[in-house]
């Protein structure tokens, strides 16, 4: 087989690396769907790791927990996307830094 | 094989039913029109239903820990029918019950009753039980966001009002965040052993058949994780926010039943993977990140309790004690010990009961747009409102810790096994904070009783359903003080 001739490693660091890029993400940008979009990146990153450790041990309950995932990030995508939208109606803006009226 | 399927059904009951009739409760909601009743009648049927089951399984040993060792036929393993589940399936189940009760009149003061209300709170239930009862990595995920994605929905449940919407779009962006987190330590831990059943991780962790970096690795952002869900100390700013924006009653359901199911979560990591390599090994690492753990758990509590000082609202002083409470519970893992188990699970259940009826009390009190919140609104309350004003003592003393209420007694308990476990200064540290926490809850106290009313009077009317509320959770609170040796000796029994 093709993909057992990369080791592990490789996509564990290409994982960890997409997983990093969407924390940094998540902790710079100020509007709501990209900070949602680097969210994505990051369980989309760790569905690679998932899955490269599934096909190296040679079972499937790596490749399982993947589709749970990506119902689960539907879930939340709906669920996401739903919120901002009732702050879209109410502050005409989807920038998080404009959304500051909970204050000590 | 029929044999068998009828008996997972009938140990699965609560859980089994409590999943079906909330996926039912939806499509009942599109069915019965306008009339909200029959749903809020429907769902407490529902949960009490749950919670009789549950119960009775419990106290009628029906479950048997030899069980755990078969491999059921629907849940093919990944359910466990242990004590601890149906202990924590009551808990969760008289949190939900208690919060649809007192939720009924909040919303229609709100003048926003809507159907998918109770829908949701039955859902979010439904999910805490699933981690109650994982035996399984994949399980206790899925049930940590089922939980969580119900909850988003519920924080911003006054979908018109813009702090709701505020605290809704907070909690979802660090949830889900946080949820990343948890799944990349779910992720590595199967990477260092191969597997997701916690028993077959304990015994690869026993057979040292892992690889250690990734189980390090795994353990450390598995605690990140679950930290941000019960609010953590580093990881804590958005609880203030969210249960200070979010509908009253959800406020005091998010920070009770969510923290304690992620505390559950955080027993079973503990129990079933860093107990077990402690002991096998003296894994230098492990016990490492379990006093980093005693560092966090001590900075929660004082951050939390000195937060709590500076605040006039008295929803958001709740919100930071609540903080301040994580950290208590935290200790008992920290310990790591069958005690310290058990004490986390005591608290937690004591926590449940005593910040719901506080939740409960703010919540009647508030205007329809979500007002009067402040220490001097409460002030001369003794004399409008006695029967509040009276339950009020009871939560904030047990929150306190003062000894006839069960509050005193969780803590007494946490602070216990910390020094049998060898962490003493932690203990020290618990006693100086919750110290501290006295100064503000008594202070509420002084308002309510001391104090003249100086502004205009809270005109909202006496508790209806929401008296029921009150009355279960501070029986529940002043019985758990007084007999605290059942709770504590069934946990320790169940281990």
């Amino acid at each position: 087989m093709l993909i057992t001739n990369i080791p592990l490693e490789f996509y564990l660091v290409l994982s960890a690396i997409l997983f990093v890029i969407g924390a940094v993400g998540v902790l710079t940008r100020r509007n709501a769907i990209i900070i949602f979009m680097s969210i994505e990146i990051m369980l989309n990153s760790v569905n690679l790791t998932f899955v490269s450790f599934s096909i190296y041990f040679g079972d499937t309950l790596g490749q399982l927990f993947v589709f749970f995932v990506m119902a689960i990030a539907a879930a939340e995508a709906a669920i996401g996307l739903a919120i901002v939208l009732a702050l879209y109606r109410l502050k005409q803006t989807v920038f998080v830094d404009e959304v500051n009226l909970l204050k000590w | 094989m029929a044999n068998e399927i009828i008996k997972e059904l009938s140990l699965g009951f609560p859980i089994f039913f409590i999943s079906a009739m909330g996926i039912l409760l939806v499509i009942f909601d599109a069915i019965t029109g306008k009339n909200k009743i029959i749903n809020y009648i429907f769902a407490i049927a529902i949960l009490s239903i749950t919670i009789c089951s549950a119960g009775w399984i419990l106290f009628s040993q029906y479950y048997n820990e030899a069980n755990n060792l078969v491999i059921h036929p629907i849940s093919m393993g990944m359910l466990a029918y242990n004590g601890y589940a149906y202990i924590f399936d009551v808990i969760f189940g008289i949190a939900a019950l208690l919060t649809i009760i007192a939720a009924r009149e909040y919303n229609e003061r709100a003048e926003f009753e809507y159907k998918e209300f109770y829908s949701l709170v039955v859902l979010a239930t439904s999910g805490m039980m699933m981690i109650a009862h994982s035996a399984d990595l994949l399980l206790m995920f899925i049930g940590i966001e089922f939980m969580s994605i119900t909850f988003y929905v519920l924080a911003g449940y006054f979908r018109k009002r813009v702090t709701s919407v505020e605290a809704a779009l907070k909690y979802f962006l660090l949830g889900a965040f946080a949820s990343g987190f948890l799944l990349y330590g779910i992720a590595l831990i199967y990477g260092a052993t191969g597997t997701l059943t916690f028993q077959t991780i304990s015994q690869k962790i026993t057979a040292q058949d892992y690889n250690n970096l990734y189980l390090i690795l795994g353990i450390t952002l598995v605690f990140i994780g679950l930290s941000f869900k019960i609010a953590a100390f580093p990881f804590h700013q958005w609880a203030p926010d969210v249960y200070h924006g979010a509908p009253t009653v959800i406020s005091g359901f998010l920070s009770t039943a969510g923290k304690a199911a992620a505390i559950f979560a955080l027993i079973l990591i503990g129990k079933n993977i860093m107990f077990v390599a402690i002991r096998t090994l003296d894994s230098n690492h492990i016990i490492t990140l379990q006093n980093i753990l005693a560092v966090l758990s001590a900075a929660t509590m004082l951050v939390g309790n000195i937060t709590a000082i500076a605040q006039n609202n008295v929803k958001r002083m709740l919100a930071y004690s609540s903080v301040a409470h994580a950290g208590y519970m935290l200790m008992g893992i920290v310990a790591n010990t069958p005690d310290g188990w058990a004490g986390a699970s005591f608290y937690a259940a004591v926590y449940v009961f005593m910040q719901i009826g506080s939740f409960a009390i703010v919540a009647n009190l508030e205007d329809k747009d979500g007002e009067y919140l402040d220490f001097s609104h409460y002030s001369g309350l003794y004399k409008t409102r006695p029967f509040i004003a009276a339950m009020m003592v009871v939560f904030l003393l047990s929150l306190a810790g003062i000894p006839p209420f069960a509050g005193f007694f969780g803590k007494y308990y946490i602070f216990k096994t910390a020094i049998d476990a060898g962490y003493l200064w932690l203990t020290i540290v618990g006693i100086v904070s919750s110290l501290i926490s006295v100064y503000f809850y008594l202070r509420l106290l002084i308002y309510i009783y001391f104090r003249e009313a100086t502004e205009q009077i809270l005109d909202t009317s006496e508790p209806r359903a929401a008296g029921f509320t009150l009355l279960i959770s501070a029986a529940l609170t002043v019985l758990l003080g007084i007999f605290p040796s059942y709770l504590i000796e069934l946990l320790l029994y169940l281990r």
